[in-house]
């Protein structure tokens, strides 16, 4: 750092202080340093062991591929895999996976190690030289040009430029038919986000049981969760799965003295019992985690926290909204209904969603 | 008509006289082999230890090739319901997916099935750390310099691929985990501004989960992705055999030359060998470390999710991007604008986020050939200490990456040290911003000590370990000097110079020639220039000043 030499670079070098040509600025490069011989090429006897391992090893190789074929043959993995009371895998088939996979790993070190070992004693390792060559040299790009040039000519793309522009626009056109053929990859309407199996008089049933809920049931502290009760005439070909995803609900009661509501929800909940869209308005993870003494939803996901005493509104994590409040109410068995739909879209934003909004409270009050 | 050429020119045509060679022979006249293996049977590659993470990159994708086609024999990648009935007890008589039960099935009653499932995951899990890395070594050696620019932008879009054919196959087996996947993928997708709902629409054919959405990814992962990076491979590799390898600095090494070891016989065993060697080691593990349990999280349903759940290493940034956001403060960050569009800054900062790495990672090369208006043809490398705003670059992009990477495991952080998570996320966030600056400044600073270090090194020898004390009492340790071969090693590297911002034609400075001149300065200012012949004449002198006075010492002690 002693060295502060403010020369501006010379010519093409960029940044370069170029001082090749000084004998007392660079070191002038010594060459190759001499080969340094190994045991195996002066030692015969070194050498003919190094033979005996390499063998050895592709003799494990051998060993290797029988013991496939012993698990393959000899293990039996007969009946049941995992029982009901103990997910552990069978030793069974621990023990095939075990040779399986083993023998094949043996018969493949086997090689590896025996080829790399034989190469670094047994085969010259003395390094060679090889010259570089520029990538192009100019007399070849020269030529080059002017091969194109006389393509370009020849086929009188430049002169002719009706076909040029015709060509161009053609060009264009040509591969829009496929984009197009994309649309149908799917149904280009936005009104199912908006709706979901809710509806007025929908009883909250337990998932995945199916059996509705009494008010009384629900205590203090207890979760549910719940799905739409007509969700279970849904068949899976019949979009049960999409269905779900939309209308999934956590269920709780909480201590009234904790909770605000805003004006205009005070009977959305049934004496202090609520129910949530569990679908997590940041990217759609279902809800899972409920802590009682905070009164906290967490989306296991991406750690939003909502909290149950402020209508869900989000007081840490990644979600920028509250979890949708699914109105409900007890019908006349005593059983938990919903009043009617989530009055907005559950689940992540998209962009129409505020017209989805507005759209739907001018329906809402009507 | 080389043929004929040979019968009217009167050459004897070649006779091979082994078996071995009359089967060569037939094949070389027919096609040319000839001039094949003259071009690469000797051709020469420079050896050293972190050149290999490309080769295994490549042979994991040979592994993943073949253990995929495998799976693909058993697997069935469509989302009709069925009732399983294979021998996986807690299963039996649960309604779930073909895609779903397939996968089970190959877990459970193809014999080597679970093998094959693993093998395959851990190639993929190796794969994309083996890409990472040697992009790594790329970046900190300066390989991606005049004339390979455009063999790394063919890398970063490998990158890119590796994680699209990851992901692709981790939602493949239709689990809870893989579904839960694909919902993020659709709250993203919505994110979109205008278009998001409707892509996502069309991604999964309708609503999520919908029934198309498995048979499409299945044609992504087994073929598109497959043949894309089965051609950028290709076209890598063709790249590297016209630019032919770099080779780090040391004597008889050259930019117009290429030291190492030739193909035949040395280091086609070495790279051969270490295919295999490769292979087994993914065996060994496929064989005993269980990976993707699909059997304990339960065919696809949208309602349970397991806490603490991750999805595969090399997509933990993105999730991790998504974590640090805050989505409420200091304001909401989701916009209405007029009443008309929704946007989720939420969701969208953090893709910016990974937009800007990705965009940057495609471009370095072109950026800082702006900085240096450095345009020379480079196949000697930096050592990385020998360019400390670059390395100290690199250093700082790799916290980024890795700040966002452990957002993603936040929660299991604050478990495991008993903090909570929200102080957790509190201080990523911090270093979100602040850790790649930290990271650049104390990086650089580093290479520069270690600059001086070689300096001292050339200039007053290897430290020895061994003390003597001088006459007048003061103790010094013994510096053996390196021998010329060591010593070039630490010297031959390019001396840069700041560049300060220039006029262009008009004479006049623009604004952006000045950042260049800043950044410049950035990038040099603080250099150690090598030693130089004459610095290192100048120190011998004060060395034989010492070793005289030590000598002296010696002789007169006897003398007593
Ligand atoms: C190019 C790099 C590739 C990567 C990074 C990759 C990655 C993955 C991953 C992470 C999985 C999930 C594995 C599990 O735990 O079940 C998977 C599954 C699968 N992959 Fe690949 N793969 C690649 C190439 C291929 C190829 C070339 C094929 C076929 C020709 C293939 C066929 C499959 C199949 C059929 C499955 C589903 C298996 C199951 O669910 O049991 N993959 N892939
Ligand atoms: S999906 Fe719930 S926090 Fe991200």
């Amino acid at each position: 750092m002693a060295d502060h030499r403010d020369g501006l670079p010379q010519g093409k070098k960029g940044n370069l202080l170029d001082r090749s040509a000084d004998e007392q600025a660079v070191f002038q490069d010594p060459g190759l340093p001499p080969h340094r011989p190994r045991t195996t090429d002066v030692d015969s006897g070194a050498a003919k062991r190094a033979e005996r391992q390499v063998a050895l090893l592709f003799a494990i190789s051998i060993i290797g591929s029988i013991l496939f074929f012993v698990g393959y043959f000899g293990v039996r993995v007969d009946g049941d895999i995992y029982s009901v009371t103990d997910s552990a895998p069978t030793a069974a088939l621990r023990l095939q996976n075990l040779l399986l996979g083993g023998g094949i790993a043996l018969g493949m070190l086997g090689i590896g190690v025996g080829v790399v070992h034989w190469a670094r004693t047994l085969m010259p390792d003395h390094e060679l030289v090889e010259e570089r060559h520029d990538v192009v040299t100019e007399d070849q790009r020269a030529e080059a040009e002017q091969i194109v040039g006389t393509i370009l000519d020849e086929s009188g793309i430049k002169r002719r430029p009706l076909i040029r522009n015709t060509l161009i626009g053609a060009a264009v056109l040509a591969p829009l038919p496929f984009v197009g053929l994309l649309k149908d990859l799917g149904p280009l309407n936005l009104t199912p986000l908006r709706h979901t199996l809710w509806d007025q008089g929908v009883r909250l049933v337990r998932d995945p049981s199916g059996t509705p809920i009494k008010a009384s049931d629900v205590t203090l502290g207890s979760t549910f969760h719940v799905l739409p009760e007509n969700l279970m005439d849904l068949g899976h070909e019949e979009g049960y799965l999409d269905q779900k995803a939309k209308a999934v609900v956590l269920l709780m009661r909480l201590d009234p003295d904790i909770v605000t509501v805003t004006p205009g929800r005070e009977d959305w909940n049934v004496d202090g019992i609520f129910a949530y869209s569990k679908v997590c308005t940041h990217v759609g993870c279902p809800i899972a985690l409920y802590e009682q003494h905070t009164h906290h939803l967490l989306c296991p996901c991406h750690q939003s926290t909502f909290d149950l005493a402020n209508e869900c509104e989000v007081v840490f994590g990644p979600a920028s909204r509250p979890l949708p409040q699914l109105p409900i109410q007890v019908d006349d068995e005593g059983y938990l209904v919903a009043r009617s739909d989530f009055t907005e879209p559950v689940g992540p934003t998209y962009s129409q969603r505020v017209i989805a909004v507005n759209e739907m409270e001018e329906e809402n009050g009507n | 008509m080389s043929a004929s050429t040979t019968t009217q020119g009167n050459t004897a045509e070649y006779q091979a006289d082994t078996n071995v060679g009359k089967i060569a022979n037939f094949v070389d006249t027919r096609v040319g082999l000839s001039p094949i293996i003259k071009e690469f049977g000797r051709k020469i590659f420079p050896d050293h230890w972190s050149f290999m993470f490309g080769e295994v990159a490549l042979y994991c994708f040979i592994i993943l090739l073949l253990s995929g086609t495998f799976l693909a024999f058993w697997f069935d990648p469509t989302m009709v319901t069925t009732e399983y009935t294979g021998s996986y007890v807690p299963m039996q008589g649960v309604e779930m997916s073909a895609a779903y039960a397939s996968s089970l099935n190959i877990s459970f009653d193809i014999r080597g099935g679970l093998f094959l499932r693993q093998l395959h995951h851990w190639a993929a899990l190796l794969f994309s750390v083996a890409i990472m890395v040697h992009m790594a070594r790329i970046f900190f050696t300066g390989a991606f310099r005049r004339p390979r620019e455009l063999n790394w932008v063919v890398g970063c879009l490998l990158f890119v691929m590796a994680l699209v054919a990851g992901f692709s196959g981790y939602s493949l087996p239709d689990d809870v985990l893989s579904g839960n996947g694909l919902r993020i993928v659709d709250g993203l997708a919505r994110s979109v501004p205008l278009v998001g709902a409707y892509i996502s629409m069309l991604i999964f054919g309708g609503e999520f989960p919908g029934h198309g959405i498995i048979g499409r990814l299945y044609i992504v992962h087994v073929f598109i992705v497959p043949m894309i990076i089965l051609a950028l491979v290709v076209v890598h590799l063709f790249m590297v055999v016209v630019h032919k390898h770099t080779q780090f600095p040391g004597p008889g090494r050259t930019e117009n030359n290429v030291v190492g070891f030739p193909v035949g016989p040395v280091y086609a065993a070495k790279a051969g060998g270490f295919f295999f060697i490769v292979f087994g080691v993914l065996a060994a593990i496929a064989a005993t470390v269980q990976i993707n349990a699909i059997w304990n999280y339960g065919p696809y349903d949208p309602s349970p999710v397991q806490a603490g759940s991750q999805p595969d290493w090399y997509m933990l940034w993105t999730d991790g991007a998504l974590r640090i956001m805050p989505g409420n403060w200091p304001f909401t960050w989701e916009w209405d604008l007029f009443g008309l569009v929704t946007l989720p800054m939420a969701i969208l900062l953090p893709i910016v986020a990974l937009t800007v790495f990705i965009i940057g990672m495609f471009t370095w090369p072109w950026i800082e050939r702006w900085v240096t208006k450095d345009n020379r043809v480079h196949n000697i490398l930096d050592r990385p200490r020998n360019a400390p705003a670059r390395t100290g670059l690199g250093v700082a992009a790799m916290v980024y990456y890795g700040v966002l990477m452990i957002a993603a495991t936040g929660d299991l952080i604050a478990t495991h040290f008993h903090l909570a998570v929200n102080d957790v996320i509190y201080l990523l966030r911090f270093l979100f911003f602040f850790g790649p600056i930290i990271a650049f400044i104390i990086t650089r600073r580093v290479c520069l000590a270690l600059q001086r270090k070689d300096r001292e090194i050339v200039l007053h020898g290897r430290e020895t370990g061994r003390v003597q004390q001088l006459p007048h009492g003061e103790f010094i340790e013994v510096h053996e000097p390196l021998d010329e071969y060591r010593r070039y090693k630490l010297v031959a590297f390019e001396d840069n110079q700041v560049l300060p911002a220039q006029q262009d034609a008009k004479g006049k400075v623009t604004g952006s020639e000045k950042l260049r001149g800043r950044l410049s300065r950035l990038f040099f200012e603080d250099r150690v220039a090598p030693v130089t012949p004459a610095e290192l004449d100048a120190a011998h002198h004060e060395h034989a000043h010492d070793v005289h006075e030590l000598e002296s010492a010696g002789s007169s002690s006897s003398g007593h």
